[in-house]
């Protein structure tokens, strides 16, 4: 198949590349651009491990099409990261067991940015919904709540500590 | 040694966590190299037939193509057992089950690969097949393997004691076949191998090998491909990066490992092999079909007298792990309870499925499911509650049990105790509402096997420590990181040892090249048998640095206190009240400082900002005359100059004693010491639609001491979760060798909304010979789940699930049954030759019309037909 360029905005910046149409966005980000943190777990879309925020909304980018991307804002694990550190959520998933192997991780965080950026006090149920589109096969989910929690407050803190300063 | 540790204990976040939460983290699919070609390997469509042509001609034409790779490329067999040497990585002369491995194309890219492999013809002749065990065993030709005579891989017959005077003794006797059906890892990260060969700079010719692969043991990768490449082992480098779950499905070699090689040393170029998770399912390598018939013997009071099991286990295609399977499923019959008579036959048999192997609690889970079930349904006959009855049949260790089993540190009595009261089962039990109810089961596991796959006197573990002047520890391990905090543990032991903080060390491990001969991640052996040679090294490096230190200090070695960053004089301070002159503020930025710590521990894990201090304080102390206290890295500054270098070296073999007795299959079993678990389920079960909903699970595990509870704690919850899910919902369903759900949501891993709450507990029974008394905390605790789940489902309706999982369809059965009414068939009018239950598809194979006949009604054959 014959190569189209496009322009992808990832993670604030825009990139231009020439791919196949047939190309799926989660083997753009990974193969093209190298962005790997998006991870491959199944061929169904079952897994979720290729999560990825579509102006702001979560999806499956082994289900989209890179070339209708062109437009929307992407945003990868590699883009939640703050001033070069990690972002509360990510910390807390370190700190709590939240990732053991890690794989399933960085489409759980995406998921759940978008939970807590609509919800920012889920109930545990909501975050029992909220992340049932996402496998994870070495955690049982339990430390996930934990971690979720504790970024939470760190976020809560942080602000408060904003607000304070000012 | 004192009890109060600045390290071990605390809870801590994984030395690696950083790179997983932040995606910078690289698992081999993540990793590419320049002119790297993609592999894309043809599997059989068939379960059971002779290769009697292949042709590549027109699949090597296709643009794209670099090289086509059949079984005369790399004939040699292997297998991870050396009884076991089965499988060939490329099929020569025939296919044994659907997804054996035929050819593989090596492309510029994953399209071109995929459309080559269609161009591969391949002409076939059908064999008869076999896929149920006990139809198999009675097999007299066609044979899976011609020197398996009734395709039997192994039988074992053991008995000990005289268990026919036990049942005569016994006053009650309970008998009954227990089935579960077969499970799979199906870790999320499916297996990946990059393999390049350095070309040499001077002959021009394909030289060293570096292969990459999502791996558990990447020694036995080393060896392995080293016998089928024909390649001496120091040419061959294999690299673990990160990976992403293993469960076993790691822990032996993978087809694809051995693929990518082949391909990479035919096409003269990297290769890369990802597997579909559909290609992981036919890679399988998990836990067997098993059948179970038991029979219990116990006196009234509930002890208990003597056990029978016959077990036969579905191995699928090759031994794999088989041989040992079957024998860990008879030996740890023992070393749990107290059981004076035990016969065992086992019988490992060869099917048309993917091989079977190791899956976390390899051997163990299935005939647990069935004692423990039973021995509720005799505690039920002898109304006794089932909580005491497990009571009164506990070891009295140390001791060696009937089976050559040594026990020395056994924290059963408490773990049933603690669930026992948090679980509020005394008052609770058999006393809640209709439909609810809780059920108790125990289990209990090896840390590390005590024999090693390939037998010699080569010890388990090794582990080198270096430390350079600027006192940053480097620990070169073997070990195999695969989630469970192999790094973390390995830093901590080092730091603990030495009195630094965890920030000083670097753990380099799982690369053949750098990092000295560990067996890898597999048997639950790895805090055991590496945490005690990363131990035993840094002891050794430690006496080093104290020989000069002391020097320096003008006191005796033994005088010498290593902590917080500092090496002290105990005479003169007060180790511990004390707090070390020097103390640097500022925080370890590395994501390992956590939010668990208090503001003195955060201290204490030393921060002195070596760099900046080093100058300025050297000279200081220069000045200062004699001293009762110096810097770690003024005493590593010292001990180099006195020694010239600083490194030590440690390693692990399991002692004598721990290695089981002498008949044929003892060496399967023994360990150093084992894991308890005790655990509570509760659990609603829906009368009218046969689900079953599992509440909350109390979990208590003896894993020695906890030396980062918080992966301890992961670990455990991690294994109920697995335990539950097989218990409940998963299963592969085949129908005529061909797996009907290949893929994530059909074979119904739990998600978030169908997990249960788990209440881990951790309880710490001091191993004499764990690495600060610790023990395996990564498997032991599945077992328990399952019989925990179905006990609780009897309290709760009444009825004995006999066979795992407890979908709703069987549910459903017990319960008309117990009723005496009419069977459901559920199936009924959907697809008469479906299996019990219907599936939505059988996989890429029947998408592509290759899988059995479709049904009539099956709308793709409609269209087909028209
Ligand atoms: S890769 Fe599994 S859902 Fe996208
Ligand atoms: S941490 Fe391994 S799959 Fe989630």
């Amino acid at each position: 198949m014959k190569k189209e360029l496009i322009e992808l905005q990832i993670n604030g910046r825009s990139y231009e590349l020439a791919i196949e149409p047939s190309k799926l966005l989660l083997d753009t980000l990974r193969q093209d651009l190298q962005l790997t943190g998006s991870k491959r777990g199944c061929d169904d879309s079952s897994c979720g491990a290729c999560t990825v925020l579509e102006d702001g909304i979560p999806m499956l980018s082994c289900t989209m099409l890179a070339a209708s991307c062109e437009g929307q804002e992407i945003t990868t694990i590699e883009g939640v990261s703050e001033h070069g550190s990690l972002a509360a959520i990510q910390k807390a998933y370190g700190d709590w067991g939240g990732a053991q192997c890690g794989f399933c991780t960085p489409g759980f965080i995406m998921t759940v940015k978008h939970l807590l950026a609509e919800n920012p006090e889920p109930t545990e149920d909501e975050i029992r919904n909220a992340l049932s589109g996402n496998l994870c096969r070495c955690t049982g989910y339990s430390q996930m709540y934990q971690a979720i929690k504790a970024a939470i407050d760190a976020e809560q803190k942080g602000s408060a500590a904003v607000s304070a300063a000012r | 040694m004192t009890k109060d540790f600045s390290i071990i204990g605390k809870r801590i976040a994984m030395v690696d966590a950083a790179g997983k939460t932040s995606g910078a983290g690289k698992y081999t699919d993540d990793l590419s190299l320049p002119g790297m070609l993609v592999g894309k390997i043809l599997h059989s469509p068939y379960p059971h037939a002779r290769m009697k042509r292949i042709d590549t001609t027109r699949a090597e034409k296709l643009d794209g193509v670099v090289a086509v790779a059949t079984g005369k490329d790399a004939p040699n067999t292997y297998g991870i057992l050396p009884v076991g040497h089965d499988e060939r990585a490329l099929a020569v002369d025939k296919v044994r089950y659907v997804g054996d491995n035929v050819a593989c194309v090596a492309a510029l890219d994953e399209a071109t690969a995929d459309r080559a492999l269609e161009l591969i013809d391949v002409e076939y002749e059908l064999l008869p097949a076999y896929f149920d065990p006990e139809k198999a065993m009675k097999a007299e030709t066609d044979l899976i393997h011609d020197n398996k005579p009734h395709n039997i891989e192994k039988d074992y017959h053991h008995v000990f004691g005289d268990p026919e005077k036990g049942f005569a003794e016994a006053d009650h006797v309970a008998e009954a076949r227990f089935i579960a059906n077969e499970v799979t890892h199906a870790a999320m990260e499916p297996h990946s191998t990059l393999a390049a060969l350095e070309i040499d700079s001077q002959t021009g010719k394909p030289g060293r090998l570096t292969v990459w692969s999502s791996t558990q043991v990447p020694y036995y990768l080393q060896h392995k491909l080293s016998l089928v490449l024909e390649m001496p082992m120091s040419q061959i480098r294999v690299i673990k990066p990160l990976v992403g779950g293993g469960f076993g499905g790691k822990s032996e070699v993978i087809p694809l490992e051995i693929i990518a090689a082949i391909a990479a040393r035919k096409t003269r170029a990297p290769v890369k092999i990802t597997y579909t998770r559909e290609e992981v399912f036919w890679a399988h390598r998990g836990r067997p079909r098993t059948i179970i018939d038991l029979k219990t013997g116990v006196k009234n009071d509930g002890r208990i007298t003597a056990v029978k099991a016959r077990v036969v286990q579905d191995g699928g295609a090759y031994c794999s792990y088989g041989v040992v399977t079957i024998l860990y499923s008879g030996a740890l019959l023992g070393a749990l309870y107290d059981i004076p008579n035990i016969q065992y036959d086992g019988y490992r048999v060869l099917t048309n499925k993917p091989a079977c192997g190791a899956m976390r609690g390899h051997g163990t889970v299935n005939v647990r499911f069935a004692f423990e079930s039973q021995l509720d349904e005799l505690a039920a006959k002898l109304e006794v509650d089932p909580a005491v009855i497990r009571r009164r049949n506990l070891l009295q260790p140390p001791c060696v049990t009937i089976n050559g089993l040594r026990v020395q540190s056994y924290g059963l009595p408490e773990c049933i105790d603690r669930v026992v009261e948090r679980s509020g089962w005394k008052h609770r039990k058999g006393k809640l509402t209709r439909g609810r109810g809780l059920g108790i089961a125990c289990s209990h596991y090896v840390s590390g096997a005590a024999n090693s796959i390939i037998r010699s006197d080569m010890p388990h573990s090794t582990v080198n420590i270096k430390i350079d002047r600027d006192g940053g520890v480097v620990v070169y391990t073997g070990a195999a990181e695969i989630g469970q905090g192999s790094d973390t543990m390995t830093a901590q032991i080092a730091a603990e040892v030495l009195g630094c903080s965890l920030s000083r060390v670097k753990v380099v491990a799982a690369d053949t090249d750098l990092t000295p001969i560990d067996i890898g991640s597999y048997s639950s052996r790895v805090t055991f048998m590496a945490g005690n040679a990363t131990l035993r090294a840094a002891e050794e490096v430690k006496k080093q640095i104290a020989l000069a230190a002391a020097k320096k200090m003008n006191c005796a070695v033994e005088e010498l206190v290593f902590r917080d960053d500092g090496v002290f004089n105990s005479k003169s301070i007060n180790v511990g009240a004390g707090v070390p002159p020097v103390q640097a503020p500022g925080g370890d930025e590395r994501g390992r400082s956590s939010p668990h710590r208090s503001q003195d521990q955060a201290s204490v894990s030393g921060r002195v900002e070596g760099q900046i201090l080093r100058g300025s304080l050297q000279q200081q102390r220069n000045e200062e005359g004699p001293k009762d206290f110096m810097t770690f890295e003024e005493a590593v500054v010292a001990a180099i100059d006195f020694h010239g270098a600083l490194a030590g070296t440690g390693s692990y073999a399991p002692p004598p004693e721990a290695r089981g007795g002498k008949f044929k299959g003892a060496g399967v079993g023994p360990s150093p010491a084992y894991s308890y678990s005790a655990q509570v389920a509760e659990v609603t079960v829906d009368e009218d639609t046969g689900e079953v909903i599992v509440h909350k699970v109390w979990a208590a595990h003896d894993c020695g001491r906890a030396l980062n509870p918080v992966s301890v704690e992961g670990q455990i919850i991690g294994s109920v979760w697995m335990g539950m899910g097989q218990a409940l919902t998963e299963e592969m369903v085949w129908k005529d060798g061909l797996l009907m759900n290949p893929g994530l949501l059909e074979y119904r891993s739990p998600s978030s909304v169908e997990s249960p709450e788990v209440e881990p507990i951790i309880v710490e029974s001091i191993d004499p010979e764990g690495p600060f008394g610790a023990k395996e905390c990564s498997e032991g605790s599945l077992a328990a789940t399952i019989p925990a789940i179905a006990n609780a489902i009897y309290d709760a309706v009444g009825i004995r699930l006999r066979e795992a999982p407890f979908t709703p369809e069987r549910v459903l059965a017990a319960l008309r049954a117990k009723k005496n009414a009419k069977l459901l068939d559920l199936t009924e009018g959907i697809d008469p030759t479906a299996p019990e239950r219907f599936r939505e598809h059988g996989g890429a194979l029947w998408f592509k019309g290759k899988g059995p006949e479709r049904h009539a009604s099956d709308p793709a054959r409609r269209t087909e037909q028209a």
